[in-house]
């Protein structure tokens, strides 16, 4: 990975998205806390990047950094996102304002929460045409029908009518596919997409947003604690550990040959009816808290390769063609799925 | 041999007369065993294990536990019968309350049913609080100090407080992180193991009813499609929307020729009010035919122990013996069998 190039001409050449060093800290009633502790990644036109890790990895909270969701007065965000020849960690909240929902958007876990209760699902996303392409309402409203016809919904003028409460989940989450590809954005935040829907629906709609994001060009970053999913979907994988990248590199590469033992502990955990009843291996203990860090690798008390020298602060460095924050990576052989 | 745990049969339950939630379903829990109910959101699958637990009364049929028929149960007896089935639910933080420690959440099953003495209720409860791994300090918490994990393994504890002999889980996993998740499904199998429990294992997650159960029923619409041992049900499915929630399954080791391969079903499950005729899968199936929107399909025994209720299961049994050995965790067996459909999204072909 050739992420170390010069930022700047690096976004503006082949990197949609180019973050640098993000450390995010979140103010709560106990003081600050950092939660994001020197993030570096990139985004590539046309790719889909997932992002896994448990909750509380800091997968929500990069995506909400790069749209700058956070309450102001309670979130410090240092570092660099480079989006379009714009730092969003410093940027106006002007510009961040012409972004949202235009060159950047964002699809949330329950659509429930994200959508307004009392307007129309076509109000809504002609809300977002009208805000950003200042058309009248009526041609706004005709480009939200249109979006939904988009999204396989089979009588989009009527659907349009509707309020939030009268569709199914998987038909909110076609609508919130609908309102964040209306204005064809350059970059999808897809925050756990499909994790509240049932598998059959899942699949439908995972289809649906990698035809859709084909179409216009939209490169995705998949946010999921799913690695089967990241397995069928993505182009390259990101594993998030307590506010830290602990792996990344090429799917394909991650998950027949995982070198961190976070991420094969992840595979391992997954049920299936081929493993002995009562013989999943998990991984013990959970994520820390972040004003209990360990010293060096932030996996140490949970890790089973645990030695001495894993108090020592871990780099993310290049081992078996991917990123790994282990300095053990080398030694350890972990079973990975079959390629 | 025991008494099945639980027999149901021709079970129907019916809400405001017109939405049938379960409509005629049949089986039985052996003793010891865990019983897999797999199915979509609005497949009936929780109407079904709440009316195991005698929560709800069922519109029509039996259900029995052992030889008693708790639904004959005056008032009274069938509030000390209830002492026998527990049930855990989803939403660990929807459980408990929060102005309870755990200590009392724990004892609450047991001075409402009055047993034990202060002291010996509070001894059970630090029994059960060790049996699902959690140490004796957790009693005197409130909910809202312990994470998701540990508030399902409170609620655990607390279903066995009254010795159960049946406990029906409902998506007891559903919201947990996986590596949680293994833990706890690690958990129920000891605690089964230990405590001599029959599971009525409910979950919308193929990988984890198939990982826990010994049989599975596959669930659609208010009944069942299909019946059978877990793996045999993965390996070999014999029913159509079986074989489609298994391709929907996201695989570790998928690759582009397995992707194709996937049958995605269209559509959602039908408006609950206004079945489908015929069979009821009919709406959304990849092989459906002229015959299925007129004719229910019947129930049938294929191979011992493995009934399917499609017209087309004898073709796919005849199939699948065709395809040779299916090793063990062979993908590519079963998507070998899966044709790539394409269907309008109103979900008719």
């Amino acid at each position: 990975m050739s992420a170390m190039a010069a930022p700047a001409e690096a976004a503006a050449s082949n990197r949609i998205l180019e973050i640098r060093d993000l450390n995010l800290s979140l103010r709560d009633d106990h003081g600050w806390v950092q939660v994001l502790n020197d993030v570096s990644f990139s985004v590539r036109p046309n790719e889909i990047l997932g992002m896994v890790g448990e909750s509380g990895s800091g997968k929500s909270m990069t995506a909400l950094s790069i749209l700058r969701l956070h309450a102001k007065r309670d979130a410090q965000l240092s570092g660099q996102i480079q989006f379009d020849g714009h730092n969003l960690a410093t940027a106006s909240e002007g510009r961040m304002r012409r972004i949202r929902g235009r060159h950047v958007s964002m699809i949330f876990q329950e659509p429930m929460s994200a959508l307004d209760p009392v307007f129309t699902v076509g109000e809504q996303i002609a809300e977002t045409v009208r805000r950003h392409f200042g058309v009248s309402r009526k041609e706004a409203f005709e480009r939200a029908v249109a979006a939904l016809d988009s999204v396989g919904i089979a009588s989009p003028r009527t659907c349009a009518g509707l309020y939030p409460m009268a569709l199914s989940g998987g038909m909110r989450q076609r609508v919130m596919i609908a309102m964040a590809l209306v204005c064809e954005p350059k970059l999808l935040l897809a925050d756990e997409p499909t994790t509240a829907l049932d598998v059959t629906i899942q699949a439908q709609i995972m289809d649906l947003l990698l035809e859709l994001a084909q179409k216009t060009g939209t490169s995705v970053l998949l946010i999921t604690h799913d690695l089967g999913l990241v397995a069928e979907t993505c182009d390259r994988v990101i594993t998030m550990y307590a506010g830290q990248i602990v792996e990344e590199g090429r799917v394909r590469d991650v998950i027949s040959n995982p070198q961190h033992p976070y991420t094969a502990g992840l595979m391992r955990s997954i049920p299936d009816a081929h493993r002995p009843r009562g013989g999943l291996s998990s991984i013990a203990g959970r994520v820390p808290s972040f004003r209990n860090m360990p010293e060096g690798c932030r996996f140490r008390p949970r890790c089973e390769f645990v030695e001495a020298a894993c108090s020592q602060t871990q780099r993310l460095t290049e081992t078996g063609g991917h990123l790994v924050r282990c300095h053990r990576a080398r030694q350890l052989s972990l079973e990975g799925a079959p390629a | 041999m025991k008494l099945p745990a639980a027999t149901v049969k021709d079970l129907h339950v019916t809400f405001g007369g017109t939405v049938r939630a379960v409509d005629g379903v049949t089986f039985t829990v052996e003793d010891g065993e865990i019983f897999g109910v797999i199915g979509e959101s609005g497949s009936g699958k929780s109407t079904l294990g709440r009316c195991l637990v005698c929560l709800i009364n069922p519109s029509d049929g039996e259900v029995r536990h052992r030889d008693v028929d708790p639904f004959a149960l005056s008032r009274r007896q069938l509030n000390r019968h209830r002492r026998r089935c527990q049930m855990v639910s989803q939403d660990p933080n929807a459980a408990l309350d929060p102005r309870m420690t755990i200590l009392q959440s724990l004892c609450e099953p047991l001075n409402i049913a009055g047993i034990g003495s202060r002291e010996k209720r509070r001894e059970k409860a630090y029994e059960m609080l060790d049996r699902v791994s959690l140490a004796a300090e957790f009693a005197n918490r409130y909910p809202h100090e312990l994470s998701g994990g540990q508030k399902q393994r409170v609620n655990i504890a607390r279903a066995l407080m009254l010795d159960p002999e049946l406990i029906v889980c409902d998506e007891v996993v559903a919201a947990l992180d996986v590596s949680i998740q293994a833990d706890m499904l690690n958990l129920f199998s000891r605690l089964k193991d230990e405590l001599k429990l029959t599971y009525v294992f409910i979950s919308h997650d193929l990988r984890v009813v198939s990982h826990i159960s010994d049989r599975v029923a596959v669930m659609y619409f208010g009944t069942i499609v299909e019946l059978g041992p877990a793996r045999e049900v993965m390996d070999r499915p014999l029913h159509p929307y079986t074989e489609a929630l298994g391709s929907a399954e996201p695989k570790l080791a998928a690759d582009a020729a397995e992707r194709r391969g996937r049958i995605i079903l269209q559509g959602e499950i039908p408006n609950s009010a206004k079945p489908p005729t015929g069979c009821r899968f009919h709406t959304r199936c990849p092989r459906a035919e002229a015959r299925c929107s007129g004719e229910v399909p019947a129930t049938r025994e294929l191979m011992p122990g493995r009934y399917v209720a499609c017209h087309f299961a004898e073709e796919m049994l005849a199939r699948h013996s065709d395809t040779t050995t299916i090793r063990p965790g062979d993908n590519g067996a079963r998507a070998a069998t899966a044709q790539p459909v394409e269907l309008r999204h109103d979900g008719r072909a």
